[in-house]
């Protein structure tokens, strides 16, 4: 059980291992000449005049939450569509109640409008 | 135990060599079937064909100086490119590339695949919720407006689509009846499940695109608003990295497609073995993702977000509750 992830470490530790050596080499070879320019934030040729952390839009903060409460509920999904078989219409009137739950919060979220994007 | 780090080492370096293979030759490959779509010739002067193009471009990002904005969070801009190519390879260790016996080496019973657990797809799915973060914490640790932007935009495209690529192979499952990829790969040795499954097929591409930002949902890397996105900041290797990893995504993607839905290992007629199969296979998703990039313009990004929210998640759980009546109501 525990054997089957033992091989994923290994594997994990080795792709890691490359891609730290892939950021450090080219520190050492590659042509270094410090300039004042080059420390700034692209901003297309403009000075930057503040840093970047300022408040963005509320529909990300809504988007990430409403994530959480379908990917959630998409979790407990998986499990049933694996042992479906030996549920049989049990297992499908069980589902069918679950996904109408889910589409009355969908319809819900859609109506209060927390899927529009913009004014 | 000796015998398994051995045996998975020698996997890890073949998988590490192949996917870096594939992910030069599929720079090339998508910039010359675009040149092609778009009747010019693509890149073809380095090498026969031009195919040192990829060498090339590596040997001139290795060289280059590295630098960035002043500000910048140092710890987690260097971590988010590994974090992201870390995810994109590691999603690879499940995907069983032949089958269904296993390769026998001087006496050595070696399997197609690196593991093969029994929560099969969901780790591929634990693995692209983590992908998020090596995007977001690019974005966040550059202190960049564009970097920012281009991040954010990009998390929520991504975690939106993430539901329905999750819910679009519940069909897959309730059919094969286990989340063994293995497992999965053996039920389609009559039919391919993209026939009976076909809606669901196209629901798990369409968000595949998505997840993996290409075209026509590339917002992310809208060059014309966002100059790059969240790697505007990053040159040289690391931006290598951040390359390497969307394209591996890609064949990621594509190998799980073929896996899922288009019979894995199996061809018809038995002419060819397995890994060829698997390798044709994938190579014609991808194609399917160049023809598109070169053939649609961009949405919007309101209209992208209303596709996921409002199309995709109940047409995918429509798809899941017919596939559920349908199996079995014609169980014995």
């Amino acid at each position: 059980m525990l054997s089957d992830y033992f091989p994923l470490l290994i594997f994990v530790v080795v792709i890691v291992g490359f891609g730290v050596v892939a950021i450090v080499v080219p520190g050492f070879i590659g042509g270094h000449r410090p300039n004042a320019a080059a420390d700034l934030a692209y901003e297309s040729g403009i000075v930057p005049r503040e840093g970047a952390r300022r408040r963005f839009s509320v529909s990300f903060y809504l988007t990430a939450m409403l994530f959480i409460i379908f990917d959630v509920e998409a979790i407990f999904i998986y499990p049933w569509a694996v042992i479906l078989k030996s549920l049989r219409w049990f297992g499908v009137a069980e589902m069918g109640v679950f996904v109408a739950i889910l589409l009355v919060a969908l319809i819900y979220i859609w109506a209060k409008g927390a899927l529009e994007w913009g004014d | 135990m000796t015998e398994v780090v051995v045996v998975t080492l020698i996997k890890t370096a073949i998988i590490l060599f192949a996917l870096l293979t594939a992910f030069a030759y599929l720079t090339l490959f998508e910039r010359v079937v675009q040149a092609r779509l778009q009747a010019r010739l693509g890149p073809n002067r380095v090498g026969p064909f031009g195919l040192l193009q990829p060498a090339a471009d590596g040997v001139k990002l290795l060289f280059k100086e590295t630098s960035g904005p002043a500000t910048r969070d140092r710890f987690l801009y260097l971590a988010a490119p590994v974090l992201s190519l870390a995810v994109a390879f590691t999603a690879f260790t499940i995907v069983p590339v032949s089958g269904p016996t296993d390769l026998v080496v001087l006496g050595h019973r070696i399997s197609w695949y690196v593991t093969n657990t029994n929560v099969g797809v969901l780790f591929y799915f634990a693995l692209t919720s983590l992908g998020v973060y090596g995007i977001f914490l690019a974005g966040y640790a550059s202190n960049s407006k564009y970097s920012l932007l281009g991040g954010l935009r990009s998390s929520a495209q991504m975690i939106s689509y993430e539901m329905s690529l999750g819910l679009s192979l519940v069909p897959v499952f309730i059919v094969a009846g286990s989340f063994r990829l293995v497992d999965i790969v053996n039920a389609q040795r009559t039919w391919w499940f993209a026939l009976p499954l076909l809606p669901a097929f196209i629901i798990y591409m369409i968000a595949g695109i998505a997840e993996t930002n290409r075209a026509p949902f590339d917002l992310p890397e809208a060059d014309t608003e966002l100059v790059a996105g969240y790697h505007t900041e990053y040159g040289g290797m690391k931006f290598a990295l951040f390359f390497m990893a969307e394209y591996i995504n890609m064949v990621i993607v594509s190998s799980i497609a073929t896996v899922m839905f288009l019979g894995g290992w199996w061809g018809p007629f038995g002419i060819l073995p397995g890994p060829w199969w698997f390798l044709l296979k994938v190579v014609a998703v991808l194609f399917v993702y160049v023809w598109l990039r070169a053939t649609l313009p961009r949405l919007r990004y309101d209209r992208l977000m209303q596709l996921g929210w409002k199309s995709l998640l109940p047409l995918s759980l429509a798809m899941m509750m017919a596939t559920a009546v349908v199996v079995v109501a014609v169980q014995r």
